[in-house]
């Protein structure tokens, strides 16, 4: 399994959300597959050297979001992604974000043009997500 | 007193000459958890720590420490306290061993696969003599002394002071594994809040003899937010903003770091008619900076434990 976690403290981002932004970036980018198992609760702390509570935390956060489950006595494991969010609630959360971005870019004196071309290859980067998970099924 | 509890105050206060160090103390500690206990230099820690364990006499208030009152600890209790003081304070011409030998005489229980594993983690030779070691070897012992007895409530006060950083990284990783036993409680204090993010459960911060936060490190974090404010021209003036901590004026922009913030807040900030209103993310750091700098207002208390009669 080509993924490791790294942590830093003193970032604007809080540890578990770190952990948790990570984990969703290499499933986004294929790191990390179907079926991959994370490690333990206990083994992730002592190799970050954070509170185990706080990778706890994150975890639980992977559950709901569907992302990962936990087998009983077997570990955690990547499992299928489920649409958590229906289509209003996702459009709900990314339109703050969107606005966060283009408010930026404008504070800098981008133009329009400029922003939709960077945007554009932006996207190129990332697949699209394949059928399933995003179709409204 | 609350069973659930390792450490409860109530009302601490203590004072040296007519200078309170340390002023009417509400903390609660609860068992199991790692408390990191902050505050700047001569903020009152070592003073309230010492305090916790009998080792000075309060001027007045109450407390109890593993359900004991504070001002009558039995050697029973005591016993099951582990105490790392700032000063390490050891005997130079003992060898690493003899001290753990030595130590080990005053505990009914000592576990020395604890005390090697201890000294081993921070690459101690058992024959080295005390006064031949460094500051972080020194750590590293007083460290193995006070695990050794397997305390209950280990209570450590500026463990990271002076460290170098592989020591530094050794103590912390030490505090990781402790957390495997879930009946185990640390209490530390520090300056890091890189250290407070890593391994604390809840954070109190003391400031100028008074504490101002006791709460779970995430209610601590959530509780501060920072806005900013765009403007079209220069921003107007400030009113009175509920919970304003700080105010960060710049050119067409706004930037203001607020606690507890909720809808009086936000709808005094709406008030201004900013062009663009965003929430910013914030360091711990910040949230601690922005908490206790000198802009900051002191007649907020955050609180878990407060709010109740």
């Amino acid at each position: 399994m080509n993924f490791n976690i790294a942590i830093s403290t003193g970032s604007n981002t809080p540890i578990y959300k770190q952990i948790t932004d990570q984990v969703w970036l290499a499933v986004i980018t294929g790191k990390l597959a179907v079926g991959d198992q994370l490690p333990s609760v206990r083994a992730l702390a002592e190799d970050l050297v954070v509170n185990p509570n706080t990778v706890a935390r994150a975890y639980a956060d992977l559950m709901r979001d569907g992302l990962i489950e936990s087998r009983t006595g077997r570990g955690v494991f990547i499992t299928r992604k489920r649409k958590v969010f229906t289509r209003e609630e996702g459009w709900r959360r990314l339109e703050p974000l969107i606005d966060a971005a283009i408010g930026e870019a404008m504070a800098m004196d981008f133009t329009h043009g400029e922003l939709r071309e960077a945007f554009e290859k932006k996207l190129g980067q990332w697949k699209s997500p394949k059928g399933g998970n995003r179709s409204d099924e | 007193m609350n069973e659930k509890s390792v450490i409860c105050t109530r009302g601490l206060t203590r004072y040296f000459g007519a200078k309170p160090a340390v002023h009417d103390l509400n903390l609660e500690v609860p068992r199991g958890c790692v408390f990191g206990f902050v505050g700047r230099n001569g903020s009152g820690k070592t003073t309230t720590i010492r305090m916790l364990l009998g080792l000075l006499q309060p001027t007045r208030g109450t407390g109890s420490v593993l359900g004991y009152d504070i001002h009558t600890l039995p050697p029973e209790a005591r016993a099951r306290i582990g105490y790392l003081t700032e000063e390490h304070q050891l005997y130079g011409w003992m060898s690493v061993k003899e001290c753990g030998d030595f130590q080990s005489q005053f505990y009914p229980r000592w576990n020395e696969k604890i005390f090697l594993g201890a000294i081993g983690h921070f690459n101690l030779k058992p024959a080295a003599r005390v006064k031949n070691l460094s500051r972080g070897e020194r750590a590293g012992l007083c460290l193995g002394l006070t695990l050794a007895p397997e305390p209950e409530l280990l209570v450590l006060d500026d463990p990271a002071l002076g460290l170098d950083p592989v020591a530094h990284r050794s103590l912390v990783e030490s505090m990781i594994y402790l957390t495997r036993r879930s009946d185990r409680t640390i209490f530390f204090s520090s300056h890091q809040l890189a250290d407070v993010e890593r391994v604390a459960d809840y954070i109190a911060i003391l400031d100028r003899s008074v504490l101002r936060v006791c709460c779970s490190l995430e209610t601590f974090r959530n509780s501060v937010q920072q806005v900013r404010l765009r403007f079209p021209g220069p921003p107007p003036p400030l009113p009175d903003i509920p919970g304003l901590l700080q105010a960060f004026r710049a050119e067409g922009e706004l930037r203001l770091t607020c606690v507890n913030y909720g809808a009086a807040t936000e709808q005094a900030l709406r008030a201004l008619a900013p062009a663009q209103m965003e929430m910013v993310p914030i360091s711990l750091e910040d949230v601690f900076i922005s908490y206790l700098g000198e802009r900051g207002e002191k007649s907020f208390i955050l609180s878990e434990t407060e709010a109740q009669p």
